[in-house]
């Protein structure tokens, strides 16, 4: 494989592009899915193949194949440095590519046990004694565990002579109890919704999330939730749970500091972000309690790597200090538009994608409180918890979330369940109204694995650390029934 | 490409390889190209060569699918070998029924060679010139240009053998200027249809040099072009218009069949043969396609199925299986709304007051049994008074249930439009939807992009 892509890069040097590199990627990936005690799907995917980006006459091209052979990788290179020629007849202003000194190294998520030596029965095992219990629910008519299992491993070779191989574990599961009677449907979750939580790290983080701890009680609150109380409509204050603040950071800080995004480059499928690099320094994100990184290096986080897919290495990076915003994510060609150098945010899904700016683990720094103290000091409000549903503008500015379950807040003290909670509001308004954070022991990491961008489209894994938060004046209960 | 025989070749030699009761192989390739501009320049230009070989194994009743991009002899043996593995660890799915048998599929013409000509130095001109258009107008452009050759081979233990070439081209442009932005797209097989100057006009038609108003959230009459329609027909297609949905007991179809839900002017239906969309003769299990009318002048019909909700009830499948293993169920990807007799211009002028919206962004689902979803609105969204167009607006949020405003339509129009999302994440595989433009009398908006 050296071979191959020395003589890739041999090829770019007598050509005399400005700069090119290749990736070279191999991925299994392994889901278990069980639905009301029946596999539904084992599935094992594997993936093997490579792309080449060449900066040439000032344009990008790129292109990629399955074929991995000398004859391929030269056609293919051939193919990139066409497109790039046959690009720079429209292209734009030029592209400050910039220089990076050349890195030798290798990086492998630190792990204790390989989810992919497990055996199948030992996590079907699992993934059933949890699903069964849920199932003894009446009221649940669809129980529900996934577990998935993701290994990548790439090399990533530049003209500049870098030369890097990584190996990337992530892992991750979850349960979910459906529970449907009367036209209603009502569901609950843990750890989270949409398949659980991942994280950078192996089976030892699967054993720990404890599924069948949980089981009893998610199953119970499905069927609490079918003859709850709506969520009633009207501006109070609300206590966001960890897991979806993770979600409502993802949404509203995460991909708006996307500084691809604000340059434009993204307009044509998610949209921009009404965020100017005039801001840095000065523009009030958050109230002064709010303090954001952007942190690829922290241990077990989604978005966790050894270095991004330009060569820059990993980094902790402050986005938002007491509230002002002070940095965005950036790569190699972006960077000089905020006079620095990239934070190293460039990541590609696969060998057939280009790397695009993607967060990488976006973490609120914890605060002070204690959730029960959180709760105790607020008279009136709602608690809310594990997302169902999110919509956020093409600017990142007006949002709406939907949340699985609420709880009261009166007087302090925890009430009644509330069904179909809905908020919604305005980006720098809501961060804004943040007034309390809980503290370290709430704190904890959230793993998103789908996270989509660009076109044609790419997943990426990233992750956030949060701790509960509450914020004020927002309006709850959106939805109306027709 | 991977060509028919050799496709077949490969596909077969792994089913006579294989020792389970009955063995599944789905090969698809891909042949593309994405040009992507914004500013009026072309920042991102990029070609894939990929295939995918899915193989799904059953014993018994037990049942594990693989897949790989790796072809070569020893990787299909390897990947045959861990299929049959996996099957032998897992407890059988009772309701499993059995692989779909052969049924003849009719012969459609689904790839134009002249894709071809789309190479990235005509490609590039054919932005180029889109971009000229849309900068002589003062105004900027962003947008995306794609085109495919997809191949899709079937084969199955049963005797089941399917192939099927496609050629793909999907552009979509977004104009704008300081103050406002408008859409356009096309989708088509064929780049015969490809006009750059259409494409260009009907998106810089959006653009508005007046500041756009603001308006106050409520309930108000809305026309929505298709490309808005489509995007609630395709969650109705997500939600409950299959089997699965209804058979776990959450689709909005539920105990609901011959039952008036939506208004009588309202038709909606799949169809992979109609050629006035992206045809697909069979399924990804190789079963033909067949029409499955979901609302019938207002009244709930019937669902699709795939081979294995078919087989929990007894019933044929209607050709809507998608790539193994299918836990979303048959969701139809071929959706069409019947066209009305109004003209646009005529759902314009009956308006008293009321929003024109282009097209929704980032929708997504609030109560899925109501169809109740929220999205916002996006690249020309119009203030519409007594009859006429008068301003533009700032972007809205929505927040209404589908079956809601498809029972207070007043007016559908006599044209349709394909519409498409383009490529997907993963495997390329092009689709769309149908639609004409729409009045609803009574849409709910629940908030306003602005800072």
């Amino acid at each position: 494989m050296k071979n191959l892509i020395q003589n890739t890069l041999d090829l770019a040097k007598l050509k005399k592009v400005d700069y090119a590199d290749i990736r070279v990627v191999r991925r299994q990936n392994e889901e278990i899915k069980l639905k009301n005690g029946k596999l539904e799907a084992f599935t094992h995917d594997e993936d093997f193949g490579f792309g080449i980006r060449v900066l040439a006459q000032g344009a990008w091209g790129f292109a990629c194949s399955f074929r991995v052979n000398k004859r391929e990788v030269e056609a293919v290179f051939r193919r990139a440095l066409g497109i790039a020629k046959a690009s720079s007849k429209a292209r734009g202003g030029e592209i400050i590519f910039q220089k990076g000194a050349p890195k030798i190294d290798q990086y492998k998520t630190p792990i204790l046990i390989d989810p992919f030596q497990v055996s199948p029965d030992e996590k079907m095992s699992l993934l059933l004694h949890a699903e069964e219990i849920i199932r003894r629910n009446q009221k649940v008519k669809i129980s529900e565990a996934f577990m998935g299992s993701y290994k990548t491993v790439k090399i990533f070779a530049s003209t500049e002579g870098s030369y890097i191989e990584q190996e990337i574990v992530a892992c991750g599961a979850g349960i979910s109890a459906t529970a449907i009677e009367g036209g209603e449907v009502q569901v609950r979750s843990y750890p989270n919704s949409f398949r659980g939580n991942f994280a950078t790290k192996g089976y030892e983080w699967i054993k720990g999330l404890g599924l069948s701890d949980h089981a009893e009680r998610i199953a119970s609150e499905a069927e609490q939730l079918l003859f709850a109380k709506p969520c009633p409509s009207k501006v109070t204050t609300i206590i966001l749970d960890s897991s979806q603040l993770a979600l409502q950071i993802h949404e509203s800080i995460g991909h708006p500091i996307e500084l691809d995004r604000i340059l434009g480059t993204e307009t044509s499928y998610a949209g921009t972000s009404f965020i100017t690099p005039k801001m840095l320094g000065s523009f009030q994100y958050g109230s002064e309690i709010v303090n954001v990184t952007a942190d690829a290096t922290v241990l077990g986080g989604l978005g966790t790597f050894g270095y991004d897919d330009e060569g820059v290495p990993a980094q902790k990076v402050p986005i938002i200090s007491n509230g002002i915003l002070i940095n965005l994510l950036t790569s190699r060609e972006t960077a000089h538009h905020l006079g620095k150098e990239s934070n190293g945010t460039m990541r590609a899904d696969g060998w057939n994608r280009i790397p695009l700016i993607r967060m990488t683990n976006i973490n609120l720094e914890p605060g002070e409180w204690t959730l029960e103290g959180m709760i105790a000091d607020t008279e009136e409000g709602f608690l809310l918890s594990t997302n169902r549903s999110w919509s956020i503008d093409d600017k990142r500015i007006n949002f709406q979330f939907g949340t699985e379950i609420g709880w009261e807040i009166k007087g302090g003290t925890l009430g009644e369940v509330v069904k179909n909670p809905t908020y919604t509001g305005i980006t720098p308004m809501f961060w804004n109204s943040c007034d309390a954070i809980a503290n370290q022991d709430h704190w904890m990491m959230w793993g998103t694995p789908n996270c989509g961008k660009g076109e044609p489209g790419q997943i990426a894994h990233v992750g956030h650390g949060v701790a509960p938060a509450r914020f004020r004046n927002v309006q709850i209960g959106v939805a109306k029934n027709p | 490409m991977i060509q028919r025989d050799c496709g077949f070749h490969l596909l077969k030699e792994l089913i006579q390889n294989s020792s389970a009761d009955q063995t599944e192989a789905v090969l698809l390739s891909e042949s593309s190209s994405l040009t992507r501009f914004a500013k009026s320049s072309i920042h991102q230009h990029v070609a894939e060569k990929n295939v995918t070989l899915t193989l799904r194994v059953v014993k018994g009743k037990r049942i594990s699918v693989l897949s790989t991009n790796r072809l070569d002899k020893a990787s299909l043996k390897e990947i045959l070998k861990k299929a049959i593995f996996l099957t032998e660890v897992q407890q059988p799915n009772e309701d499993f029924v059995s692989l779909p048998t052969p049924k003849p599929i009719p012969s459609i013409n689904t790839f134009y060679k002249e894709v071809r000509f789309l190479t990235p130095t005509r490609k590039v001109k054919l932005v180029k010139d889109l971009l000229n258009i849309v900068r002589e107008k003062g105004y900027r452009a962003s947008g995306a240009f794609s085109n495919g050759e997809v191949e899709l081979a079937v084969v199955n233990s049963l005797g089941i053998e399917a192939y099927q070439s496609f050629s793909d081209l999907f552009i979509h442009l977004i104009v704008e200027n300081e103050k406002s932005s408008g859409y356009s797209s096309l989708v088509s097989r064929s780049p015969d249809r490809l006009d750059v100057e259409s494409i260009a006009q009907e998106a810089m038609e959006k653009v508005s040099e007046k500041e756009p108003l603001q308006i106050e959230p409520g309930e108000y009459e809305v026309v929505l072009e298709p490309y808005a329609v489509s995007d609630l027909l395709s969650f109705l297609g997500d939600l409950g218009f299959h089997a699965l949905a209804v058979q776990e007991g959450r689709s909005f179809f539920c105990n609901r069949f011959g039952e008036k839900m939506v208004d009588k002017k309202v038709t909606i239906y799949d169809d992979g043969l109609d050629p006035e969309g992206l045809q697909i003769p069979f399924d990804f299990e190789g079963t033909p396609k067949k029409r499955v009318v979901f609302f019938e002048r207002g009244i709930a019909k019937e669902v699709t199925h795939d081979s294995f909700t078919a087989g929990r009830e007894g019933k044929e499948s209607t050709g809507h299986g998608l790539i193994a293993p299918n836990t979303s169920g048959p969701i139809p990807i071929n959706l069409f709304m019947e066209a009305g007799e109004s003209s646009l211009k005529e759902m314009i002028q009956s308006v008293k007051k009321g929003i024109y919206i282009t097209r929704f962004h980032y929708t997504n689902v609030v109560e899925p049994m109501a169809a109740v979803i929220t999205g916002m609105t996006r690249d020309g969204t119009f203030l519409i008074e007594e009859g006429e167009l008068k301003a533009p607006l700032k972007n809205l949020r929505f927040t209404e249930s589908i079956l809601r405003a498809l029972s207070r339509v007043s007016a559908i129009s006599k044209e349709r439009k394909v519409c498409s999302e383009g490529t997907i994440y993963s495997r390329r595989f092009v689709t769309g939807t149908v639609a004409p433009a729409i009045k609803v009398d009574g849409f709910r908006f629940s908030g306003v992009s602005s800072l």
